[in-house]
């Protein structure tokens, strides 16, 4: 449904035809579509449509049944997640996976330390770490267990620790539900710092629309596994699809 | 800190000076016992490696007998000096652990099911070693061909202080392995992979490289402390060395004392040598059996009440207080 085009960006992630069975169930069928370098693409459906997946088969944690995940010129599609976070790209997950035995600096000096391309001392994958958790408001308690955090400041963790590996590409796997009203726009607005600040591009899924919609630039939608719409923010959120993918649920946009 | 220090400080001057001190005819008896303490607790400490990570291994008694047996070998049928042979020996037990945790790490065998892999392995070390009775001497075991006089070449001494100042020497440098992997980035890449495979794997950690490195070192000491306790007691024995019940006594020290801690898995091994010997010692003889039933009934006691080891447990309540520095790993 793409329709538009928009100004000759680099293309940096480019998924054809990408398919994912599991035994009998197709969880993605056949989804294209592209990345292009500096933008905010909201990745949105509703559950179970295959979002997570599609993350999934990016980052390398599954491997599709068929179809190309292109990254620049190279190809995904079988290598191993942490081969692709070397390339640059990383993600987060949706219910976050901190680890538990390490305490929140040591969480995203982890990350700096194996996650870059080049590998740093672990003296400058500390320091990164700490700038990364105050770029993302976790400066406060770095040498504290990560169970001091509450849902906001595991996201954040989560964020800091994709953010660590020092990605070009930022897989952000938010789902907000949880989160209160402020703490939602806090994470919209930093997704937002990250880019401007970061000259990071990024994918945002999430199935509550209306805090992403006022966000991303173009928005991919999801349904049972296949692409049903693609486009602006206002052009998607007036799709017939779209709305009918909701249960008739209208976004009211700001 | 510092009064931890001097406590190491004085520790260790006591156990250097401890050959010099007159202990009367129980002289011989206490370097024994000392001897196998620092023995077992660098094996267990090699083994607490890997289980602080969630690689439990219940198979360890492989690398065990697969080192001593190599050496042991290579010098009874070919001369060749345990030095030589040790490295050999070093060289095979690697090659075993990568063909045990390669395909381990691939097929994302983890927790229960790693346990039982590593178990068997240990099994068919065992029964190869019983097959084999031509060259091993099967289940009666092998006595380690002597050299005649005291020879360095061949690794043997009438003098049980020198193996009391090579046991001391080992041990400590198995503290010091132990020490540099907690200090190092790789200690947080193994805790997250021993956490969650996939978001490891996702921050760019080569799980599978990093499972076979640990599990290699962890090996290759143990192969270590087995060459040592084969050159020490100059026999080998295939329940001794290999198979179930030395793998689970290897665990069970390190579970005792605490896999997390440095000295965890010492204050483990130095307590379960010492109980048996007091119930080998009470027992003797009579009630055949009552021995083990006591010593694992208190070892249940243990793991369920105290899950972090009795050196862990006393450790964390000492270091409740103290929260605003940063963790740094405790010099003992």
């Amino acid at each position: 449904m793409g329709g538009h085009l928009g100004a000759p960006h680099f293309q940096m992630l480019t998924v054809t035809g990408l398919t994912k069975r599991f035994g009998g169930f197709t969880a993605l069928n056949a989804v294209s579509f592209e990345v292009k370098e500096g933008e905010i693409l909201g990745l949105i459906g509703p559950n179970g449509s295959g979002k997570t997946t599609l993350f999934n088969c990016v980052s390398g944690a599954l491997t599709p049944s068929s179809g190309s995940i292109r990254f620049g010129a190279q190809e995904l599609a079988g290598l191993t997640p942490d081969r692709i976070c070397h390339l640059g790209i990383a993600r987060t997950f949706q219910i976050p996976r901190p680890f538990r035995k390490l305490t929140i600096l040591e969480n995203v000096a982890v990350a700096a330390h194996f996650g870059a391309a080049q590998r740093s001392s672990e003296a400058e994958a500390r320091r990164r770490a700490l700038e990364i958790l105050g770029l993302v408001g976790l400066a406060t308690t770095p040498h504290a267990p990560t169970t001091l955090l509450g849902a906001g400041g595991l996201k954040k963790l989560e964020l800091a620790r994709a953010l660590a590996t020092g990605p070009r590409l930022l897989l952000a796997d938010e789902s907000l539900g949880g989160l209160d009203s402020s703490e939602m726009a806090g994470a919209a607005d930093l997704l937002r710092r990250i880019r401007g600040e970061l000259h990071i591009t990024i994918v945002w899924v999430e199935h509550i629309m209306a805090t992403l919609m006022r966000v991303v630039d173009r928005v991919v939608v999801l349904d049972h596994g296949e692409k049903i719409a693609e486009g602006k923010p206002r052009e998607v959120a007036e799709d017939p699809k779209v709305v009918e993918a909701y249960l008739g649920e209208k976004v009211v946009l700001a | 800190m510092s009064a931890g220090r001097v406590g190491v400080g004085v520790l260790l001057a006591a156990l250097v000076a401890a050959p010099f001190v007159p202990m009367g005819g129980m002289r011989q008896y206490i370097f024994h016992v000392l001897i196998q303490i620092f023995v077992w607790s660098f094996i267990g400490g090699a083994w607490a490696l890997m289980g602080r990570f969630g690689l439990v291994s219940l198979g360890h008694g492989a690398f065990l007998g697969l080192g001593a047996y190599t050496t042991t070998l290579l010098w009874n049928f070919f001369g060749l000096t345990p030095w030589l042979g040790a490295l050999v020996a070093v060289v095979l037990t690697a090659a075993l652990a990568v063909i045990v945790a390669y395909p381990c790490s691939r097929f994302q065998v983890i927790g229960h099911y790693f346990g039982l892999v590593t178990l068997a392995v240990g099994e068919v070390v065992r029964l190869l070693i019983i097959a084999e009775r031509d060259w091993t001497g099967g289940s009666l075991g092998l006595t380690v061909r002597p050299a005649g006089a005291d020879s360095l070449v061949a690794v043997q001494f009438a003098d049980k202080r020198v193996f009391y100042y090579a046991a001391l020497v080992l041990w400590a440098l198995g503290l010091w392995v132990w020490h540099r992997v907690d200090r190092s980035m790789a200690r947080s890449a193994m805790e997250a992979i021993g956490e969650d495979e996939t978001a490891a794997a996702s921050v760019g950690i080569h799980v599978t490289r990093f499972k076979i490195a640990i599990t290699v070192l962890s090996a290759v000491l143990t192969a270590v402390g087995g060459i040592a306790y084969a050159q020490y007691i100059a026999y080998v024995n295939p329940d001794t060395l290999a198979g179930i019940g030395v793998s689970l006594r290897i665990v069970f020290a390190v579970v005792l004392g605490g896999m997390y801690a440095l000295l965890g898995p010492t204050v483990g091994t130095a307590l379960t040598i010492a109980l048996a010997e007091v119930l080998r010692v009470v027992f003797g003889i009579t009630y055949v059996g009552m021995a083990e039933t006591i010593y694992g009934l208190l070892l249940i006691v243990f793991i369920i009440f105290l899950p972090s080891g009795i050196y862990g447990s006393v450790r964390d309540l000492l270091r409740r207080r103290p929260r605003s520095q940063p963790a740094a790993p405790v010099t003992a």
